[in-house]
């Protein structure tokens, strides 16, 4: 017996008709980041946000794992921030979904390095910026020693 | 040890094989909880295997894998070989992208796989309905 | 300037009014003759567009809105230009062909002022408003038939890459995909997503990547191969790559790709051979077996 997990099916090749173009997409949305719960509660609304779009289940998994790595780093690393959602469009109408990662933590030091697969200054693998980078279009960061740290990732409706 | 928040699942054992399973809603210290948990029961009841059904996680992130692989780690360490089971297709996939391979963490497409590579033969009868509730 | 200004768009204006036809005909000739369009677009296609264009042209002229932005926002227009560039991309017209029928309208517009005028002075005035007026037609004809080009590679690779990417079952658990073409990126997001889903749906235990069809196997490939053999593991499953050719080999080999973790097969039936043997042989680790 296969287990009762969700298929994936519906979500495969499936161009929901969410968020159509009469619709106006939502209000940009900031959640604050300042306990371990707030973590939980980034992940439940960028769920919502990646519903709302209308990713498939791959991208919505993809999205909701990068808010989560990057949340975490803001929590531990950042002391506490922000996570803000936004619904921006491309020049061509492309809907997506961003998010913009804020902390008034120490910032990053070596960029470079932070980016590289297995670096870490806590716990964890180290995949977190750079993991987050792979799983979305678009990424930035914007840092500096004592400046935070922003960091802001797209991820795109593929056509 | 203190203020631990179940992760929600209970650990049974069937012989030496313990059978748990992960909730979507899983945070840090629900995470960190549950090692200390399963690694205790481990070490208590001498288990040999440990089946952790993860069909329910909707999201690995590098915490919870992180999570996984020490378990991993510590139940070998401890006599005991750890197999996950039923991870989703966008789970899978999502990690390979992250860059997490799960080192030397081993698989099986759901629980009854798993318990069958630990050592359970089939006799379907009465196994069909242990199978319910274990796997939940 | 201002007064001239007004004097041009009222005389272009009357020329569209006046003699419509006359530069619609003249139009759709140029066009024709320069035989910029190598397409099926035919003559009264041509026609339905410049009537189409010089209908919303005319208020626009009327309208008080600055010369360089009366083709952006006047209501109809912006959407002829954008209409008339599509149609050519998606006919596979020229990008050059596209933006110089925008072009070819200058020149049936000027003739049609010409015939109205002799006066030098009024022609300049008319052929540098006429200028500005269309340069930003043709800028924006240009940027549409790009995207409009990159709009249908994008739906064909798409379809195409979904449509070459089956997932057979060769055996009871044992699944096969056979990868014709390059292994990029998004093609690798497609072949596991297939992939994996087939092997939760069937209960599959072993999943074989044949690789005969793919021409080259560079570093990128190799890593695309392996991410697709990582989450095939994931999964819980087992993944056998097949059609490796000796060229194959020793690309991978020079390139100093480390395969080693990965079960190769030369050949598909090689590769079924060996998923047969995990599914019933004793079990990977010679323990337990699967109880069968």
């Amino acid at each position: 017996m296969a287990l009762p997990g969700e298929s994936i099916l519906a979500s495969r090749g499936a161009k929901r008709p969410a968020l159509t173009e009469d619709r106006r997409p939502p209000a940009p949305a900031t959640y604050p980041v300042r306990t371990e719960e707030d973590l939980l509660s980034v992940r439940h609304a960028v769920r919502a946000a990646t519903v709302e779009v209308g990713f498939g289940l791959v991208d919505q998994t993809r999205v909701v794992t990068a808010a989560s790595e990057l949340a975490r780093n803001a929590f531990v690393h950042g002391g506490g921030g922000t996570v803000t959602l936004e619904y921006p469009r491309d020049p061509r109408g492309r809907r997506g979904l961003r998010l913009i990662v804020k902390d008034e933590g120490p910032g990053i030091v070596d960029l470079d390095a932070a980016l590289t697969d297995g670096f870490t200054t806590g716990a964890g693998l180290g995949h977190g910026l750079g993991g987050a980078r792979r799983l979305m279009d678009e990424f930035t960061v914007r840092t500096g020693p004592g400046e935070g740290t922003v960091v802001v990732v797209t991820r795109w409706l593929a056509w | 040890m203190t203020g631990h928040r179940s992760p929600g699942v209970p650990i049974l054992r069937l012989g030496d094989v313990l059978v748990t399973g992960l909730l979507n809603e899983l945070d840090d210290r629900a995470a960190i909880a549950f090692t200390e948990e399963l690694t205790e029961r481990i070490s208590a009841e001498g288990a040999r295997g440990v089946l952790i059904d993860i069909s329910r996680l909707e999201v690995i992130d590098s915490f919870v894998a992180w999570t996984l692989m020490e378990l991993t780690t510590v139940a070998r360490l401890l006599g005991a070989r750890v197999i996950v089971a039923g991870m989703r297709p966008p789970v899978a996939i999502t990690l390979v992208e992250l860059g997490i391979e799960l080192v030397g963490v081993e698989t099986a497409l759901n629980p009854e796989q798993g318990l069958a590579a630990l050592g359970w033969r089939q006799a379907p009868q009465p196994l069909e309905g242990a199978r319910r509730g274990t796997a939940r | 300037m201002s007064t001239s200004e007004a004097a041009v768009r009222e005389r272009l204006t009357r020329a569209l009014q006046e003699r419509g036809e006359e530069i619609a005909d003249r139009w759709v000739e140029l066009q024709m003759e320069q035989a910029l369009l190598d397409t099926d677009i035919g003559e009264a296609e041509l026609r339905e567009e410049a009537d189409a264009l010089f209908e919303a042209l005319v208020p626009g002229l009327q309208s008080g809105v600055p010369v360089d932005r009366v083709v952006t926002s006047t209501p109809g227009l912006h959407e002829a230009v954008v209409g008339l560039s599509m149609r050519r991309a998606r006919a596979g017209a020229t990008p050059t062909a596209t933006s110089l029928a925008v072009l070819a309208l200058k020149e049936a517009l000027l003739k049609a002022v010409q015939r109205d005028t002799r006066d030098a002075e009024e022609l300049f005035a008319s052929a540098v408003f006429m200028n500005r007026l269309l340069d930003v037609a043709g800028a924006l004809s240009f940027e549409t038939y790009v995207e409009g080009r990159e709009e249908i590679i994008r739906r064909q690779s798409q379809q195409l890459m979904e449509q070459s990417t089956p997932v057979v079952r060769l055996w009871r658990q044992v699944l096969a995909v056979p990868l014709i073409g390059t292994l990029d990126t998004a093609r690798t997001q497609v072949v596991m997503e297939n992939l994996l889903q087939a092997i939760q749906d069937h209960e599959a235990l072993v999943a074989i990547v044949d690789i005969t069809g793919v021409p080259t196997v560079d570093t990128a490939v190799a890593q695309h191969l392996m991410q697709t053999v990582n989450a095939v593991r994931l999964m819980g499953a087992d993944c056998v790559i097949s059609g490796v050719r000796p060229s194959i080999a020793q690309t991978i080999a020079q390139l100093g790709i480390d395969l080693s973790t990965i079960l190769t097969r030369g050949t598909l039936a090689d590769a079924l051979a060996a998923a047969i043997k995990l599914i019933d042989g004793p079990g990977p680790d010679g323990d337990e077996g699967d109880g069968r």
